[in-house]
């Protein structure tokens, strides 16, 4: 069978994670990659693109991506399994941070805490957001398509405006009020010493870490695990079942498939997602603002599901790490145009820079007033780019372009 | 058998829902108003002039929504950056004649952010302020509408026959696009808009009465009567047809293309008078294009909602419910609501849009997708 990949001959063979010997070991091998980044070892360290993901400067974008890839694994399941598309997810994310930073931190004049440990605010987090996902969800069911969008959008709204209210600041008040977010350090109550400190350099089994490999390894052991979960929901009774719902939900109806049951679960489980992601988010930014939460990011969310293939574990992870990414690198490859000296770059940054009055379309300058953007307001706009441009040439996203590649070399010298 | 039951039940209420929810609506609105009416008929009248000049507005960019989506299926997330930029047009084509208070101008090249280097053919126009600024806000509408045909052209034209969210999303990012250039035309500076009325009112009996509400009230009346007309212009039964069914229609000979074209000018007009109007009391007190400008749309969705995606009546009743709502909740609910915080009024049209959806899920007027196994 092993020249034969796509002939099964059991369920449980077509029900396999990874199906293929293929898989297993580039999997395999790419997670121990994953551990192994953050640490200048020999052969990782030549590896194009990896290579300088594991410098200190990019721990933090990398952290950052862990946190979204989980909350955008929620949506995944919402929107690309589920076929409930929601703008909402911002809002649950900001619930999930709003909780974790009730359960987790400090109390003080004008902030409310309990100064609990990570093993009861991160699923504390998790489970309030699932609550709030199931409340909304009697609206949600009703609707349908655009206006089921419009709703939960409206959801980010009312988030934004309760999270400015005079409590919603008492509970996720600035860094001004003297308020101390939760950090990533496991307890086992209040106690100093914590039980596995994240938060400070240290010495792990044999090895020195700093506080940035330690945070790294962190989430990268929960961002495994919640892919895990996502992708092992998707081959269970309730992932077909959501399947069903989103391929044509009156005919699932009819096939005995309880449609409301389904899609209260699909609400609950992305918006548990997104309250682990929100509470790691604040975590990790050491500040809550509510308009963090606003519609950039839920549109965020999904230009991660269209561009990374909707529906698929593997592509959602792309997308996130696609949209990420991209602005991280053109800031830096700005900084290296600005640099650079002599010959063809050179040539390109005079195009392409300006510091206010000469040619260029990139402005370098601090201030930035006029016409000229800055870097920060290009990557937005090609974050609107990106999202117009996918849609309109690949819409069914990176993955969608990695199965025609993988289909051409299958079948070649054949065309089809 | 759960979900059974609630469809069942959806079936049920969607006979009498509209009825029970209007008549309860507009009982509870009647017995209320004869309270305060009784109590304050100055404050309450002078409100009500508010709330319908806020309405008013939100009508006119739900009618941009409407037109859109009636034409072409999609809901323009884009509608709010697109206001933005017709009442930066407009700022662009006032900016030396800008007034703020009695013949002064606001905009001094110096000390401040100059809008642009380019300079403004409309300036060496002589004749008073209203002729100049009027006929600026003719040339405005028309770059809305063009700008408006660029969009329809690169980014809608080709996702003919594609899902309708992706659509949607398109349009989210344009919208993204859109609010980077407009930010960066504004800065942190406010572009006046150079309105004649500026924001004095006038009196009847004790009642203020703004320009701008009066304003708003005219531009939708003549946008909702000319678009009454326009639907049954033989361009406007095109539309209607294509709305109804596009491969029908092109089977028919009708330019789908064109009608597409048509509809996004269109609504790219209402949007910029809508985003005019957004820069005006009862909106905001500035007269002048801010970074805020382009969240009239978001404001105004709740309204689409509410009266139903696809329906012109609804755009208009929607508007006007979520306007008064908003407005009479600012007015005389602020003593019992301190815990909702501040500028609470503005979350109001949503509330209206959920309870409403709960009713009826398409809307007041719009049309439910019937579904086929």
């Amino acid at each position: 069978m092993l020249g034969r990949p796509r002939l099964y001959t059991a369920y449980r063979q077509e029900a396999q994670l990874l199906p293929t010997w293929t898989q297993k070991v580039v999997c395999t091998l790419f997670v121990a990659v994953l551990f192994l980044l953050p640490f200048d070892l020999p052969v990782i360290n030549q590896i194009p693109v990896v290579r300088f993901l594991g410098d200190s400067d990019w721990m933090r974008p990398m952290a950052l991506l862990m946190v979204l890839a989980i909350a955008a694994l929620g949506l995944n399941l919402l929107a690309g399994v589920a076929g409930q598309v929601s703008l909402g997810h911002a809002f649950f994310m900001g619930v999930g941070a709003c909780t974790a930073v009730y359960l987790g931190g400090t109390s003080g004049e004008a902030t409310w805490g309990h100064s609990l440990p990570i093993w009861v605010w991160l699923p504390g987090a998790g489970v309030v957001a699932a609550l709030v996902g199931v409340a909304v969800s009697p609206v949600a069911v009703r609707l349908r398509g655009l206006y089921l969008a419009i709703v939960t959008l409206g959801l980010v709204f009312l988030g934004i405006h309760f999270g400015n209210t005079s409590w919603g600041r008492k509970i996720a008040g600035p860094p001004a009020l003297g308020r101390e977010f939760p950090g990533l350090d496991v307890r086992l109550w209040k106690e100093e010493t914590p039980l596995i400190n994240v938060e400070d350099d240290g010495h792990w089994l044999w090895f020195d870490v700093t506080d940035l490999q330690k945070r790294y390894l962190f989430l990268l052991v929960l961002t495994i695990a919640f892919t895990l979960v996502a992708k092992n929901l998707t081959r269970t009774r309730t992932g077909r079942a959501l399947q069903a719902i989103r391929d044509r939900d009156i005919a699932a109806e009819v096939m005995g498939v309880p449609e409301f049951r389904y899609k209260v679960i699909a609400f609950a489980v992305s918006s548990f997602f997104a309250g682990v992601a929100g509470a790691l988010f604040s975590a990790l930014s050491q500040r809550i603002l509510a308009t963090d939460f606003g519609l950039f990011l839920s549109v965020e969310f999904i230009a991660i599901l269209l561009i990374g293939g909707a529906g698929t574990t593997s592509g959602t992870l792309i997308g996130t790490f696609f949209v990420v990414m991209v602005p991280q690198f053109v800031e830096e490859f700005t900084k290296w145009l600005d640099r650079a000296e002599g010959g063809l770059t050179e040539l390109l940054a005079r195009v392409l820079l300006t510091e206010g009055d000469d040619f260029g379309i990139i402005n370098t300058a601090i201030q930035t007033p006029g016409w000229t953007l800055s870097v920060f307001d290009w990557n937005i706009v090609l974050f609107g780019a990106l999202i117009v441009v996918f849609l309109i040439v690949e819409p069914l996203g990176i993955f969608g372009i990695w199965v025609r590649v993988r289909n051409y070399w299958k079948r070649w010298p054949f065309s089809y | 058998m759960a979900g059974m039951a609630t469809r069942l039940q959806a079936v049920d209420l969607r006979r009498g829902a509209p009825v029970g929810f209007l008549v309860g609506a507009l009982a509870a609105t009647l017995i209320f108003g004869m309270v305060q009416l009784a109590n304050d008929p100055v404050l309450f009248f002078q409100t009500l002039m508010k709330s319908l000049g806020l309405g008013s507005v939100y009508a006119l960019i739900a009618l941009g929504f409407v037109l859109i989506f009636k034409a072409t299926q999609t809901v323009n997330f884009a509608q709010g950056a697109l206001a933005a930029t017709g009442a930066l047009f407009l700022a662009f084509l006032v900016q030396e004649r800008s007034v703020f208070s009695e013949g002064q101008s606001v905009v001094e090249r110096d000390g401040h952010i100059p809008f642009t280097n380019i300079s403004n053919p409309l300036d060496n126009l002589g004749g008073p302020h209203w002729v100049h600024w009027s006929l600026s806000v003719v040339v405005a509408l028309a770059f809305a509408a063009a700008v408006g045909l660029v969009v329809e052209r690169l980014a809608i034209r080709p996702m003919i026959g594609q899902p309708l969210f992706s659509v949607a999303v398109i349009t989210l990012g344009l919208e993204i696009m859109f609010r980077v250039f407009n930010n960066d035309a504004v800065e942190i500076e406010l572009r006046p808009i150079g309105v004649p009325w500026e924001i004095s009112g006038f009196r009847v009996g004790d009642m203020l009465i703004n320009w701008s509400f009066v304003a708003a009230m005219v531009a939708a009346a003549v946008a909702f009567v000319a678009v009454y007309f326009f639907y049954r212009s033989r361009l406007g039964i095109a539309m209607r047809a294509v709305a109804f069914d596009q491969e029908a229609a092109m089977a028919q000979g009708i330019n789908v293309g064109r009608v597409f074209a048509i509809a996004w000018a269109a609504g790219a007009v209402l949007a910029a008078v809508g985003g005019i109007f957004a820069t005006q009391p009862p909106v905001e007190q500035t007269i002048s294009v801010d970074q805020n400008t382009a969240n009239i749309a978001f404001r105004a969705l709740p309204a689409v909602i509410l009266g139903g995606l696809d329906s012109v009546t609804g755009a208009l009743l929607g508007g006007l419910i979520v306007g008064v709502a908003e407005i009479y909740a600012g007015q005389y609910a602020a003593a019992h609501t301190s815990w909702l915080g501040a500028g609470y009024p503005l979350i109001v049209p949503y509330i209206v849009m959920i309870i409403g959806l709960l009713v009826r899920p398409y809307g007041l007027f719009g049309t439910p997708e019937i579904q086929r196994v």
